[in-house]
């Protein structure tokens, strides 16, 4: 069972990875993840867990573990209204799945704080578990579901210098 | 038509011309890294491949984040740094002289026309010298490092055009946070901005790269400002080449497709951004007589040495009002020898400065100068998210040099222009 974790706000960089931690290791930083807007978040969060953001996900500072310790942390699947463009091709890089809401069309109500999902990143849907209530995002360029096939971009680029 | 994002993405590609949206693979003639985000995060990496960096000329090293050492941890980060520049032989190294984003331009590695990369995400700043630059993560540059090469898709232009002139007290700084009211955080849509208009020319070098560097704050991929003589003359004098072709990338003419937002800089007044976005910008005179308790001159944006001349223009022969720390952390080693020389140092030390090393410190929540529990600080920085300079409970105002040191001087956030009359 996938708990949805839900965001109104825009979420940025260093609500995900404060710059205080950003010297410690990745399981300590990731317990600072998003304390400072969602205090129980860290200790609570679950593998497989799928977290819907507003706009601009992760807008600000390019670091990576503001993506990274979301993966760390169990997150399977970021879900945004719009993302900032350092955010998403770190997570995309990361092997974490990034997927945009559909324009102009609204999250069923539903879908709320805490909800049990299905996320199917195959067909790029997120299903209410128990129920046919569904939302479709917008698929993924082919090279970028590859890419997540892959592993990320380091397993990506270590087939490729195998194949050379 | 091409823009000057799209010849520079061509040049880099090898083709003679891109189109909107379509995906190219570019090879990157710099790649900038520093020491929070560089060899300690990509050396695993480049273990993990087998792979050493593509090109050691083309890779430059700047150490910013962890400066000064202050504990076994931040020692630990820069002797990794250290160990690695030279077990990779990285031909450019600048250790603990100030941050990345002024220190790599002021040792003239960037040009008009390069394509290029750093591991932060102001690297847009490199926009003002006609380079097509972005910030990218640690893995992305990892991937650069080992190939050379980054994919990109080819981006629209989004024009911010300032006419007219600026009064005085006003600034690039305040041009931007009024452009990121206008606009918003997610307007750039992680397209190319380009910045032109008489403003933007009239503008010194320095100042505009604090409109290039806060491209970030608009969501922009880049922030670029075609070149002229002036930057021309500030690559000559920072010791760079310059390129032979650079006037062919002197393209600032909006295709006819193009969306332009229109400024006037002659009716524009100097902008205090509220708590806790770059976009919750006003007129200063709207937050008249709200009172904080750190001012900040420091970081990239907001401690070359334009800024700190600003600053001391303010405060000769004046003194920071009782109960405000004001802290001065000068970009880089070289802007603050110059001010030194300038007698501008002495001038801010005499109004009551505090002055901390050439690094990130509090700007990136680094350092043991970092905000404490419900401080309100001030600032001539970038950004003021929730959390970003200290502690949670913490606040950050953002403004121009001039409004910081006015402000820090009448004990209230002010108009610099109300105590520059007196």
């Amino acid at each position: 069972m996938s708990r949805l974790w839900l965001f109104e706000e825009t979420i940025n960089t260093d609500v995900l990875a404060p710059g205080f931690y950003m010297k410690s290791p990745l399981a300590e930083l990731s317990q600072h993840c998003l304390e400072a807007v969602r205090p129980e978040f860290a200790s609570k969060v679950k593998k497989g867990d799928v977290l819907l953001a507003g706009d601009n996900m992760g807008v600000g500072s390019s670091r990576e573990q503001a993506a990274e310790v979301l993966k760390f942390l169990g997150i399977s699947c970021i879900i945004a209204k719009s993302f900032a463009g350092i955010f998403y091709r770190n997570a995309i890089n990361l092997g974490l799945p990034a997927f945009l809401l559909p324009k102009d069309s609204q999250l069923p109500k539903e879908f709320v704080d805490g909800s049990s999902v299905v996320f199917d990143f195959e067909n790029s849907i997120l299903f209410l578990e128990g129920s046919g209530i569904h939302i479709n995002l917008e698929p993924l360029p082919t090279f970028l579901k590859e890419l997540i096939n892959d592993g990320g971009l380091v397993a990506h680029l270590e087939k490729r210098f195998d194949e050379k | 038509m091409t823009t000057l994002a799209q010849k520079i993405i061509a040049n880099a590609c090898n083709r003679s011309k891109v189109e909107q949206g379509e995906v190219v693979v570019c090879s990157v003639d710099l790649a900038m890294i520093h020491d929070s985000g560089g060899p300690r995060r990509v050396k695993p990496i480049l273990e993990k491949l087998n792979r050493k960096v593509w090109n050691n000329e083309k890779v430059v090293v700047v150490t910013d984040h962890y400066v000064p050492i202050e504990s076994e941890e931040t020692r630990a980060i820069q002797e990794l740094t250290k160990k690695w520049v030279l077990d990779q032989d990285i031909q450019n190294f600048y250790d603990q002289q100030g941050i990345c984003h002024v220190v790599v331009p002021e040792k003239g590695h960037l040009k008009p026309g390069m394509f290029c990369v750093g591991g932060d995400s102001h690297s847009p700043t490199g926009g003002a010298f006609g380079a097509y630059m972005f910030g990218i993560g640690a893995t992305e540059m990892a991937g650069v490092l080992a190939t050379g090469e980054i994919w990109l898709k080819v981006p629209k232009t989004i024009f911010i055009k300032w006419k007219g002139k600026l009064n005085n007290l006003v600034t690039a700084k305040d041009m931007m946070l009024a452009t990121c009211r206008k606009i918003g955080m997610g307007g750039g849509e992680y397209q190319a901005i380009q910045y032109i208009g008489e403003a933007i020319y009239d503008l010194s070098i320095q100042d505009r790269m604090t409109l290039s560097n806060m491209a970030a704050e608009l969501g922009a991929q880049t922030g670029l400002i075609a070149p002229d003589d002036k930057t021309i003359d500030y690559i000559k004098s920072s010791g760079g080449k310059v390129p032979e072709n650079w006037k062919s990338f002197r393209l600032d003419e909006p295709t006819s497709d193009a969306s332009i937002n229109e400024f006037d800089a002659s009716t524009l007044s100097p902008q205090i951004a509220a708590p806790h976005s770059p976009e919750n910008s006003e007129n200063a005179n709207e937050f008249a007589n709200t009172v904080f308790d750190v001012a900040y001159i420091g970081a990239c944006t907001g401690a070359k040495y334009v800024d700190l001349a600003a600053a001391a223009s303010v405060l000769k022969g004046r003194k920071i009002a009782s109960g405000i720390s004001l802290k001065v952390a000068p970009a880089s080693l070289k802007d603050e020898k110059q001010a030194l020389e300038d007698g501008i140092l002495k001038i801010l030390q005499d109004a009551g400065a505090e002055f901390l090393p050439n690094s990130c410190g509090i700007c990136a929540g680094y350092g043991k100068d970092r905000l404490a529990e419900g401080q309100v600080c001030l600032s001539s920085t970038a950004r003021n998210f929730q959390g970003r300079m200290g502690a949670p409970t913490s606040e950050v105002y953002l403004a121009s040099p001039y409004t910081v040191a006015a402000s820090a001087v009448v004990g209230k956030m002010t108009d610099p222009r109300e105590l520059m009359v007196n």
